[in-house]
């Protein structure tokens, strides 16, 4: 069964998209490979994607990730060359994850236990200000 | 191996940490794939049959609006698959399959009620919460067989 799958680089690694494509271009496997500004999309049979991303993700364990993608790579139905521009659906979810995985990579390379997280301040319930409000005015 | 349904049903960060830790994530993607890369397309183009809507039936009611049971015959059987999830709080930028807010309290009220074990988070916002987000997932993922 073929199968696409996107491979997205934190925006601190040290691999770019283009570092990837070439290796993928460089590697025996056959596959259909696309570069993006935030990764590359690979396409091809199950077993060969599956042993292909174990493979790049040893180029930076912590700064890449992998992401499952429906529609094959310019798949005319997703493509926006073929829809009048525009971003598809999946992009903005890419997007705003995206922005956090500096933090999940640093995170993931770390050793030792996480720093414990102070209390968020919660705001004041109804019950406790008309307590206050009675107590300034008795 | 589990099977993990992660909330959003297309994240990229959670369902990565899944397979990092040798489980299988159940999302949204696949169930697309199946319909959108069947060698016979019997309903161009999103190979979206009759079938499709008596599954979304089978969560939502027939007055639900059509989004939802559209939504519910791709994220339904992946609930019935699983046998653990993830459930990051709504962080507000959810789009696509993931976009409709009504689908998405069904589907965390139908894995709550399923009983499998649950992890409950929220997206971090700095380096100290991303450490404690990665490793309450690893914790919890680690304790599943």
């Amino acid at each position: 069964m073929k199968v696409t799958k996107y491979v997205i680089t934190s925006s601190e690694s040290d691999i770019l998209p283009s570092d990837i494509a070439m290796k993928i271009y460089g590697s025996k496997y056959d596959v259909n490979v696309k570069e993006t500004c935030f990764g590359v999309v690979v396409s091809g049979e199950e077993e060969v994607i599956n042993s292909l991303v174990k493979e790049i993700r040893a180029l930076d364990p912590s700064g890449i990730f992998i992401k499952e993608r429906g529609f094959p790579p310019g798949d005319p139905r997703r493509c926006r060359g073929r829809r009048g521009g525009g971003a598809r659906p999946g992009f903005y979810m890419i997007e705003s994850e995206s922005k956090m995985l500096p933090m999940i990579s640093r995170a993931l390379a770390s050793k030792g236990e996480a720093p414990p997280i102070p209390e968020k301040k919660k705001p004041l319930k109804p019950k406790r200000l008309e307590e206050i409000v009675k107590e300034d005015l008795s | 191996m589990a099977k993990v349904i992660v909330y959003p049903p297309t994240s990229m960060i959670l369902s990565d940490l899944v397979e990092r830790m040798g489980h299988k994530a159940l999302v949204v993607p696949e169930s697309v794939r199946k319909l959108a890369t069947a060698d016979e397309i019997e309903s161009p183009p999103l190979n979206v049959t009759p079938e499709e809507p008596k599954k979304g039936l089978r969560y939502a009611a027939v007055d639900v609006p059509s989004g939802v049971r559209g939504r519910m015959a791709l994220i339904g059987p992946l609930i019935e698959e699983a046998e653990a999830a993830i459930i990051v709080e709504d962080p507000g930028w959810l789009t696509g399959c993931a976009g409709c807010s009504r689908t998405n309290e069904l589907v965390r009220l139908l894995i709550r009620t399923k009983g499998v074990p649950v992890l409950d988070l929220s997206y971090p916002t700095d380096d100290a919460e991303a450490k404690a987000f990665v490793q309450k997932i690893k914790a919890f993922l680690g304790e599943l067989k």
